[in-house]
C-alpha cells in the first residue's frame, strides 16, 4: 500500500485511474469470469470422465485418459482451473495481506504453485496420450 | 499541502447482522481455497496414471481408505458448491437477481443444490462400483 501521497504532486485519484495500482486494469476480473464460464461448460464432461475411470486399474485408466477427446477436455479443464485459482488466491492475498514484501512473496509463491500444478498435469496428460 | 480529507469509512464487518448471503460469500472463498489445495489430488491422480501400476495402486488405496473417501467427499461438495455459487455470481455480474426475493432464492438454491448434487454424485459413484 502506497501511503505517501503527501510527498507527491499526484492526487490519489490519478494513481488509480487507467490501469490502477495493480498495473493490470480489469484483465484479471475478465479472465476470472472467462475461466469460470469455461469450467461451467467443462464440468459435466469432466465428471463423466472421472466416473468412467471408477473401479479401473492403471492400464484401463491410462487408456481412457490418453484417448484424444478425453485428453483434450482434461487439458482444457486443467488450464482453466489453474488460471482461475491463480487469480482467485491472488485476490485473497491482496485482500488480507497488507505487508508489502510479504504480499509480493505470497503472490509469487501462488503464481509458482499454480504454474507448477498446471504443468505437472499437462505433462502427465501428454505422457498418457503418447503412450510411453 | 492540503490536510488529509476525512472521508467516510465503511463500518467493520462485525456491525452487520449476519445474513445467509454474507455467510455463503465467506464459504465461497473458503471452498475456493480448499479446491486450490485439492488440485494436488487431481495432479496426483494424473501423474499416478502416467507413472504405472504401482503408483496408481497407491492412489487407489488412498482413495479407498476412510480418510481418502472423506477428503474426496469434501472435495466433491466444495467443487459443486463453488460451481453453483459461482453461477450465482455470474448472474449477479449480469445485473440480474438483485431483488430481495431473487437474491435469497439464488443463495438458498446454491446451498441446497450443492448438498443434493453431492449426495447424488456419490450415489452414482457407489452404483457404478467405485465404492468397492
Amino acid at each position: 500500500m502506497n501511503t505517501d501521497t503527501r510527498s507527491s504532486m499526484r492526487t490519489p485519484m490519478s494513481r488509480v485511474r487507467r490501469l490502477g495500482t495493480a498495473k493490470s486494469g480489469t484483465g484479471d476480473f475478465w479472465r476470472q469470469r472467462l475461466t469460470a464460464v469455461a469450467m461451467v461448460l467443462l464440468i459435466v464432461p469432466m465428471i463423466a470422465i472421472v466416473m468412467m475411470l471408477l473401479g479401473r486399474n492403471q492400464a484401463g485408466a491410462a487408456q481412457i485418459l490418453g484417448s484424444p477427446l478425453i485428453a483434450i477436455i482434461t487439458l482444457l479443464f486443467v488450464i482453466a482451473s489453474c488460471w482461475h485459482m491463480k487469480i482467485g488466491v491472488q485476490v485473497v492475498i491482496e485482500d488480507y495481506v497488507h505487508t508489502e514484501n510479504l504480499k509480493l512473496a505470497l503472490i509469487m509463491a501462488n503464481t509458482f504453485f499454480s504454474i507448477a500444478v498446471a504443468l505437472a498435469a499437462i505433462y502427465a496428460i501428454f505422457k498418457l496420450s503418447s503412450g510411453v | 499541502m492540503p490536510a488529509r480529507i476525512d472521508r467516510p469509512l465503511s463500518p467493520h464487518l462485525q456491525t452487520y447482522r449476519m445474513t445467509l448471503t454474507m455467510a455463503l460469500s465467506v464459504v465461497h472463498r473458503a471452498t475456493g481455497l480448499a479446491l486450490y489445495a485439492g488440485t494436488l489430488l487431481l495432479v496426483w491422480w494424473l501423474i499416478a496414471a502416467a507413472s504405472g501400476p504401482a503408483a496408481y495402486a497407491q492412489l487407489q488405496a488412498f482413495a479407498g481408505s476412510w480418510i481418502g473417501r472423506l477428503i474426496l467427499f469434501g472435495y466433491t461438495w466444495a467443487l459443486v458448491f463453488h460451481l453453483l455459487s459461482g453461477i450465482r455470481y455470474l448472474i449477479w455480474d449480469l445485473t440480474y437477481g438483485f431483488e430481495a426475493r431473487e437474491r435469497e432464492w439464488l443463495t438458498r438454491a446454491a446451498l441446497i443444490g450443492s448438498i443434493v448434487l453431492t449426495i447424488l454424485l456419490w450415489v452414482l459413484v457407489f452404483a457404478m462400483g467405485g465404492g468397492r
